[in-house]
């Protein structure tokens, strides 16, 4: 029986979803809570990883290394891994993120760009982590494309290289097709991270374990930037269902989900319009809730900024675009109104 | 016809052939060499353009007592290893490299207190770009309790360099906020986008202002912007201060001249475009022109 790794997220990717306000009690609880439940790995991080704290994706209410070091202190057999996204965080951050507790990192870079976490990888080897090259938008190029940039990971020493499906655009046949070209090509493990902006997450998710894929992200009631993630207890289930082995415990893995994350939850975790949007047009899902908050404030239909910013081929970590896009729809919606020459 | 001042430029790669068009353009400077390590592309351009060019020796620069500045193009460590030799020439060095041995500098903003340094750096494109703004909210206001940017450059526009040390450019840009921009915390942000055709340069400025009073703002960072514009045409706001609570968001684009690198590339026509304007500047002061 094939084993697959489970990552849950709902820590980190899960952080975007209550917009980076998780309470330290909440991280340790939902940390024990995927431990009991047999979670290999844990991640822990603010959304867009190490140092993301900030005016562009928000500012967290406590810092990463506090929320490491609560999570730890339980921790036992959970691999505590954590996001680094080169750009945002530095290699700093991530010794102290060490220190705090961490053992995994994921070095995050967009799809055509890994050679600017090569040194991220090494320090993490070197620091004796496990680390993993975490390839977003991977929706935006062909598999040739992806196929060279994993490699670029695995020659920096990546013990993993993830296919990121960051906007959740990517569809079944893409997966599979996309996955299985990496596979071919690497030597390392290869995994796969969802949204679920198009319905697909848990599909595209069992479509890259046949395909190849070992490690398998996700997070309780899909808690996730966008309309979530692949759903840890309903992906344990058809897991399950299909024969792989997984290291989680299926009942317990649904009542940690029920009795501890969904009292947490601010919102139900659905695929509302704007997040369906994402996915159609292809948008950095934690775009979500900054979106909204734009066309709000510029009095705009947040689809229209949506498809806008994927018209413009925005990557992820370019929140600051959506102001641009807003200000400049807004702008042209009151020179029309006014009649201008235009 | 007005007497100009000598410079050098070593390190004829993408960044020094630029620093060399816009000094061939300058009413007040001439490049008399361009030094490299080795015979190359840029050294056979420079050549063509009748400047002398130096392989291996910097001797002939540091010998010619008509060079004033010499302009440093190369990388940190290089920089590290031709400082010391400039500063006993009497050269003046403007370090386009992240060694920063010397003072930060961004022209429109302290000039005047690195007049007399024998050596000056050009803190990083992304600080160039940001740095003008946050000080223009800090004439203002009074108090840039935190200032935070995010830079976004075109893929095609990042050298090897950069993205081997990408930690450096945040960290340099963060300091820069601080010391120069006067922010009491900066922290900085980069992108890098791979859209076809390539994107121009954008930064987007956060700052947190107690009780930001908007009008004010919008004039000093408007009249900023002007005075960014004089060294760097393609310099424009995008987006105009905007006040929500105590944050301040400003969007600037940077398009490059189109000198030798293409006009995308606004993040490195902006300092070298900087590098040239330091050295304009500095020799108006020291009364060479």
């Amino acid at each position: 029986m094939k084993k697959i790794h489970i990552l849950d997220t709902t820590l980190r990717d899960g952080s975007h979803a209550v917009s980076h306000q998780f309470t330290l009690e909440q991280v340790k609880n939902v940390a024990k809570g995927l431990e009991d439940a047999g979670i290999e790995y844990i991640e822990i991080t603010h959304g867009d990883g190490l140092a993301g704290s900030s005016y562009n994706y928000g500012f967290s209410l406590f810092s990463d290394e506090d929320y490491i070091k609560a999570a730890a202190l339980y921790l036992k057999k959970s691999k505590l891994t954590v996001l680094l996204l080169p750009g945002i965080g530095v290699k700093e951050d991530l010794e102290k993120a060490k220190e705090a507790g961490a053992q995994v990192v994921r070095v995050a870079t967009h799809v055509t760009e890994a050679d600017i976490g090569e040194q991220h990888i090494g320090l993490a080897k070197k620091l004796g982590m496990e680390a993993f090259g975490f390839l977003m938008m991977s929706h935006m190029v062909d598999k040739k494309k992806i196929v060279e940039q994993a490699k670029l990971f695995e020659s920096y020493g990546a013990d993993v290289v993830y296919i990121t499906d960051s906007a959740g655009a990517m569809l079944p046949e893409e997966t599979k097709e996309k996955i299985s070209a990496v596979c071919e090509n690497l030597s390392v493990p290869v995994g796969f991270h969802a949204h679920n902006n198009l319905s697909l997450a848990v599909a595209n998710s069992i479509e890259a374990v046949s395909a190849g894929a070992q490690y398998i992200d996700c997070c309780l009631r899909g808690l996730g930037a966008g309309a979530g993630n692949t759903q840890t207890e309903v992906l344990v289930g058809v897991l399950k269902k299909l024969g792989y082995e997984t290291s989680v415990d299926f009942y317990k893995i649904m009542d940690v989900a029920e009795k501890i994350l969904e009292p947490i939850m601010k919102r139900p975790q659905i695929i509302n319009n704007p997040s369906l949007v994402i996915g159609y047009a292809g948008v950095y899902s934690s775009f979500l809730l900054h979106a909204q908050k734009a066309a709000e404030k510029f009095g705009l239909d947040v689809r229209d900024i949506l498809i806008e910013l994927g018209n413009r081929k925005m990557v992820g970590g370019q929140e600051d675009m959506i102001i641009d896009v807003a200000y400049e729809m807004y702008n042209n919606l009151q020179h029309d109104t006014k009649g201008g020459s235009g | 016809m007005e007497k100009k001042v000598k410079v050098a430029v070593i390190g004829p790669g993408n960044i020094g052939t630029d620093l060399m068009y816009k000094i061939m353009k300058s009413k007040h400077l001439e490049i008399k060499y361009m030094a490299g390590i080795m015979e190359s592309e840029g050294i056979n351009r420079a050549r063509s353009f009748g400047v002398i060019t130096t392989i291996n020796n910097l001797n002939p620069i540091l010998e010619d007592k008509d060079v004033v500045f010499v302009f440093d193009a190369t990388g940190a460590k290089s920089h590290l290893q031709n400082a010391p030799l400039l500063k006993e020439a009497g050269k003046i060095a403007i370090d386009l490299t992240p060694a920063a041995i010397g003072p930060y500098v961004v022209p429109v903003v302290n000039l005047d207190k690195v007049a007399a340094e024998p050596n000056v750096n050009l803190v990083t494109c992304g600080g160039q770009a940001t740095i003008p703004i946050v000080y223009a909210i800090k004439r203002a206001t009074g108090a840039v309790e935190y200032a935070e940017i995010v830079a976004s450059i075109a893929s095609k526009s990042a050298g090897p360099g950069t993205r081997q040390n990408i930690d450096e450019f945040t960290q340099t840009t963060a300091k820069g906020l601080e010391v120069i921009g006067g922010a009491d915390k900066g922290k900085a942000i980069i992108i890098l986008n791979p859209a076809e055709p390539p994107l121009m340069m954008k930064d987007t400025i956060y700052t947190k202002v107690p009780n930001p009073d908007e009008k004010l703002i919008r004039e000093s960072v408007e009249e900023m912007v002007n005075e960014v514009k004089h060294y760097v045409p393609g310099y424009k706001l995008r987006v105009p201060p905007i006040v929500d609570e105590n944050k301040v968001t400003t969007i600037i684009e940077v398009e490059g001249a189109g000198d030798f690198l293409p006009k995308y590339a606004g993040n490195l026509d902006i300092i070298t475009a900087a590098a040239v304007a330091v050295a304009e500047r500095l020799a108006q002061k020291l009364n060479l022109i």
